[in-house]
C-alpha cells in the first residue's frame, strides 16, 4: 500500500505559483489571439471572395486534422529558428514561452473561427438586410450589426473552448516548459512523490475548471431569459 | 421616381422574375399583390439592390441599380424599406436603433441624430418607449419603430414588404395609420401587401403578379372594378370574401 506524504508540498508553492503564472499567461494569450484571428478567418470563410474562403478553410481544415500535442511540437522546433534568424537573437536564447503561444494562438483560432462562423450564421439573415437597406456597407453592418450579436450567442461557447484551451496547455511539457502541470512534475520527480503531486495538480484543475464552467452556465442561463 | 424595364431574375431554370415592366411617379403610392411564391417580395427587393436581377434595368431617382458601377449603399440610404419582420437591432436600445445608421452612414452628430430620432417616435406615438429594447415591445410597435427607423435617413422613396404579415390582427391597424398617414403626407411608397382595405384607401395604382410576371397594372378603381385578368378575379374573389 502507497503512504502518501504531501509535505512537498506547502514549500513548493510558490514554485507552482510560477507554474500557474505560465498557464494562465499562455491560455489568455492563446484565448485573445485565438478570437482575433478566428474572426478574420471565419469572416473570410463566409465571404464571397472564392480564394479567400477557400484559404480559411484549408487552414480550419489543416489545424482541426492534426494532434494539438505535435503542433506544439513542430513551433517549439521550428519557431526558436525562426526568431533566431529574423531577430538576430542570441543562440539558444529562451523562447519557448513565445513559440508554446503561436502555437496554441494559431491552433485554437481553427476551433475559435469554427465557432464564430456558427454564431454569424446564427443571426437571422434579415438583420444583414436591414442594416444594408439603411446603407451600410457590408463592413459597418457586419461590425455594428451582426457580430454584437454574434458574440453575445457565443459568449458562452467561447468561453467553454478557453477551459479546454486552459487544460490543453498543460501539453507545453513536451518542450519541457514549467507550466502548472510541468511545474508540479518537476517537484514531484525532484522529491520522488510523484503521484501525490500530480493528484494535488488533478485537484487544482479541477475545481478551476469546474468553477469556470458553473460561471459560464450562470451567464448562459441568464442570457436565455433576457 | 422608379423606373423598371423588363426586370427578370431566374434561380437556376426557375423564373422568379419574368420582364416586370412598371414606373412610379413621385408622391405615387403602389400596392403590389398577388398569391405567394408570385415574387411580389423579390420584385421590391430588387428595386434598392438587395436582390440582385440578371437582365433588364432598375432606376431609382436617376441611378441605375444594376449597374456594377453605382454605389448601392449609398443607393439604399436614400431608399427606406420596411420589412416583414420588422429587422430592428436587438442588441441596441430604440433610439440606438434610429440613430445608428444616422452616425455611420450619413454622418450626423448624435444631437442631431437624436432629435431626429425623438421627433420621428413621437410621430408613430411611441415617444416614450425610447430606451427599451425592441424585445420589450410588441409586434406592431416595433414595426412602427422600424418605419421611423427608415424615414429618419429622410428617404425618397419607402418599400414595405408586406409590412402586416407578421403581427397579430389586433396590431394590423396601427401600423396602417402610420403608413396611412405618410401617403396623405406625399411619400412616394411601394408597398407589398395583402391588404386590400389599405389599397383601396391610399394607393394610386395596383400591381397584381403571378408567376413572376406583372399581370395587371392599373388604377385601383380599374383594378377592384373590374380586373382583366381570370387569375385577379380569382385572387380578388378569395381574399374579399373575408
Amino acid at each position: 500500500m502507497h503512504e502518501f506524504d504531501w509535505s512537498s508540498i506547502p514549500g513548493s508553492l510558490p514554485f507552482l505559483w510560477q507554474g500557474m503564472k505560465v498557464s494562465l499567461e499562455i491560455t489568455i494569450s492563446a484565448v485573445v489571439f485565438g478570437i482575433v484571428w478566428g474572426t478574420l478567418l471565419a469572416l473570410m470563410r463566409l465571404s464571397a471572395i472564392g480564394p479567400l474562403a477557400w484559404l480559411a478553410a484549408g487552414y480550419v481544415n489543416l489545424f482541426r486534422a492534426v494532434p494539438l500535442v505535435m503542433v506544439l511540437l513542430w513551433f517549439f522546433l521550428i519557431v526558436p529558428h525562426l526568431l533566431e534568424s529574423l531577430f538576430d537573437l542570441p543562440r539558444g536564447a529562451d523562447v519557448r514561452l513565445i513559440s508554446a503561444i503561436t502555437g496554441f494562438a494559431l491552433f485554437e483560432a481553427a476551433y475559435y473561427s469554427e465557432i464564430i462562423r456558427a454564431g454569424i450564421q446564427s443571426v437571422p439573415k434579415g438583420q444583414m438586410a436591414a442594416a444594408s437597406a439603411l446603407g451600410m456597407t457590408y463592413a459597418q453592418a457586419m461590425r455594428l450589426v451582426v457580430l454584437p450579436q454574434a458574440f453575445r450567442n457565443m459568449v458562452p461557447l467561447l468561453l467553454t473552448q478557453g477551459i479546454i484551451l486552459f487544460q490543453d496547455t498543460s501539453l507545453v511539457y513536451v518542450s519541457a516548459l514549467a507550466d502548472f502541470f510541468g511545474a508540479a512534475y518537476k517537484v514531484g520527480d525532484r522529491d520522488g512523490r510523484l503521484v501525490e503531486m500530480l493528484l494535488f495538480a488533478g485537484a487544482i484543475y479541477f475545481v478551476l475548471c469546474l468553477g469556470a464552467s458553473r460561471i459560464v452556465r450562470h451567464y448562459q442561463n441568464k442570457l436565455k431569459t433576457a | 421616381m422608379i423606373s423598371m424595364n423588363k426586370v427578370s431574375k431566374h434561380y437556376g431554370t426557375f423564373q422568379v422574375l419574368a420582364e416586370c415592366t412598371t414606373q412610379v411617379q413621385k408622391g405615387e403610392v403602389i400596392v403590389v399583390c398577388g398569391p405567394s411564391g408570385s415574387g411580389k417580395s423579390t420584385l421590391i427587393k430588387c428595386v434598392n439592390g438587395l436582390e440582385p436581377f440578371q437582365s433588364g434595368e432598375i432606376i431609382v431617382n436617376g441611378i441605375s441599380v444594376g449597374d456594377p458601377r453605382t454605389n448601392l449603399s449609398k443607393l439604399r440610404s436614400t431608399v427606406g424599406m420596411v420589412f416583414q419582420n420588422f429587422e430592428l437591432f436587438p442588441h441596441m436600445s430604440i433610439i440606438d436603433n434610429l440613430c445608428i445608421a444616422q452616425l455611420k452612414v450619413l454622418g450626423r452628430t448624435r444631437e442631431q441624430a437624436r432629435d431626429k430620432g425623438c421627433r420621428l417616435l413621437d410621430r408613430v406615438g411611441l415617444g416614450a418607449q425610447a430606451e427599451k429594447y425592441p424585445g420589450q415591445l410588441s409586434g406592431g410597435q416595433q414595426q412602427r419603430v422600424a418605419i421611423a427607423r427608415a424615414l429618419a435617413m429622410d428617404p425618397i422613396c419607402m418599400l414595405f414588404d408586406e409590412p402586416t404579415s407578421a403581427l397579430d390582427p389586433e396590431m394590423v391597424n396601427e401600423v396602417l395609420d402610420v403608413m396611412t398617414e405618410l401617403a396623405q403626407e406625399g411619400m412616394t411608397m411601394m408597398c407589398v401587401t395583402h391588404e386590400m382595405g389599405f389599397a383601396r384607401r391610399v394607393a394610386n395604382r395596383v400591381i397584381f403578379m403571378d408567376q413572376g410576371r406583372i399581370v395587371e397594372d392599373d388604377s385601383k378603381e380599374a383594378f377592384f372594378e373590374h380586373a382583366r385578368s381570370e387569375r385577379a378575379q380569382q385572387f380578388l374573389a378569395k381574399i374579399l370574401h373575408h
